[in-house]
């Protein structure tokens, strides 16, 4: 059995190791997990990631969660080009620089109006409108950041090329688009940074990677996303209690 | 001017970044940064980081902040042992594992116990209900049986037989509730016996020179008003 990628592609750390596998041609079978029918928690799961946490790769016996170490491993492992993660010392401090920040100010912000809109009120959980306020302010302070202190005038978000940086950005950044919350009007630098890495990409892998999430409102007004498993419920109220 | 590095030993992160500089010889100049003075905050400090924010390091011209960068940027350049940060490719992976996981649940219940207990009713005299202080409280407790159960398991330390960077971030980490006045590693013999390994793998003198200013936290006068004011934005940010 080769390489094994468990992935909820409407979860933001999932799409970015599932665009990077892809455009980098590395061969892997997609194990699709569902969060929401509660196969993060079932016990075929749990043996596989005892985290219980998605992303999770399995390589033979090898199995590893958190999306930056499947990344890293993933661009350590197989031919990939350089500057993905560049082996020179100070652009690739450059990247966990980046990713240090982005888990301090991006993680957990970008992800709150998904649940907000659609997630929370499938168990009945509506937020107080302070809070959402509160959240769209954490979001502008975070992406005021990202163009003064990581983009400024470069092209990508840690130098000229694009890097492992990107694409945790660009895929939380997707998120609050998918459910409406256009953050890149209004903002010219970001949406040409977008526009460069998408391209980089390509439209075709972008489409499949963000097709899912993108088509998230269509299907909770067609009610065709699934009521969430009971043993979903603990992690969805203990995720919501976190929302500042 | 060679290597410096800008730290409080009030933040854990500084104390990971001080612990593996030291423990490995690394040759660099302390720049000091009072973050109970607000200092953090000066124009200075932002020269050398415009996130305002310690650690941060600077090698010539090269600025770098956040502390597993800054770990990962030493480890390369100084050329450490190996068990630190393993060339082989799973051990290096289950390290990255550990330092992105610990991100998201021990690092943050572990400066909320500090401002919880100590940082606001101590030092910026703002009162914390006792429901909000038995909340984390017990998160800790969840974070503590993780740690033991799904990282250390049987092993000497927390990704192998071998210290590592999980391990300091780990400790130091730790160490803020510690400094609160929390149970950490009692009732707790596996914890506390592998705290007793990091200790020895750090050296005793090292470990204790490194925790000396987070175990007198307690004992922070208050803060005078015009820093408070200063510090309070930041801090409710931090630690929403």
């Amino acid at each position: 059995m080769g390489l094994e990628l468990y992935l909820d592609l409407l979860s933001q750390p999932c799409r970015a190791v599932y665009i990077f596998a892809k455009k980098n041609g590395i061969p892997f079978e997609l194990r699709p997990v569902d969060i929401f029918r509660g196969q993060l928690v079932s016990k075929d799961f749990s043996q596989i990631n005892n985290l219980c946490k998605v992303p999770a790769l399995k390589d033979g016996d090898f199995i590893l969660s958190e999306s930056t170490a499947i990344l890293i491993y993933l661009s350590s492992k197989y031919p990939t080009a350089d500057h993905w993660y560049p082996s020179n010392l100070q652009a690739r401090a450059r990247i966990h620089e980046y990713l240090g920040w982005h888990a301090d100010c991006v993680r957990g912000t970008f992800g709150v109006p998904l649940w907000t809109q659609v997630l929370a009120p499938l168990i009945g959980v509506h937020l107080p409108e302070e809070k959402v306020q509160r959240n769209r302010a954490a979001m502008d302070r975070a992406l005021q950041e990202l163009e003064d202190k990581f983009l400024r005038d470069q092209a990508f978000l840690t130098g000229q090329h694009v890097t492992l940086a990107d694409l945790m950005a660009l895929e939380e950044l997707i998120q609050p688009v998918a459910v409406g919350f256009d953050l890149f009007e209004g903002r010219p630098k970001l949406t040409a940074w977008r526009e460069r890495l998408e391209a980089f990409l390509g439209m075709d892998l972008c489409q499949e990677t963000h097709g899912l999430i993108l088509n998230i409102l269509e299907q909770a007004a067609n009610k065709k996303i699934p009521d969430p498993a009971p043993e979903v419920y603990p992690y969805m109220l203990l995720r919501i209690s976190r929302i500042p | 001017m060679g290597l410096e590095l800008y730290l409080d030993l009030l933040s854990q992160p500084c104390r990971a970044v001080y612990i593996f500089a030291k423990r490995n010889g690394i040759p660099f100049e302390l720049r000091p940064v009072e973050l109970r003075k607000g200092q953090h905050l000066s124009d200075a400090f932002a020269q050398v980081n415009p996130l305002k924010k310690v650690p941060a390091l600077r090698d010539g011209d090269f600025t770098l902040t956040y502390s597993v960068a800054i770990l990962l940027y030493l480890n390369r350049k100084y050329k450490v042992p190996d068990h630190w940060y393993p060339q082989d490719l799973q051990a290096c992976a289950r390290v990255d594992e550990y330092l992105a996981c610990s991100h998201d649940s021990q690092r943050r219940v572990c400066l909320f116990l500090i401002y919880k207990k100590v940082m606001f009713p101590v030092f910026l005299g703002e009162p914390v209900s006792p429901e909000m202080l038995a909340a984390t409280l017990a998160e800790l407790d969840a974070t503590l049986q993780l740690l033991e159960d799904k990282f250390l398991q049987n092993k000497a330390f927390l990704t192998g037989p071998h210290i590592s960077l999980a391990d300091l971030i780990a400790i130091t980490e730790l160490m803020h509730p510690v400094g609160a006045g929390c149970q950490v590693f009692e009732g707790r013999p596996k914890l506390a016996a592998w705290r007793q390994r990091v200790e020895a793998a750090v050296g005793k003198d090292l470990f204790q020179e490194a925790h000396e200013v987070i175990l007198k936290a307690k004992d922070s006068p208050p803060a005078d008003p015009i820093i408070k004011q200063k510090l309070m934005p930041r801090v409710l940010a931090m630690i929403q």
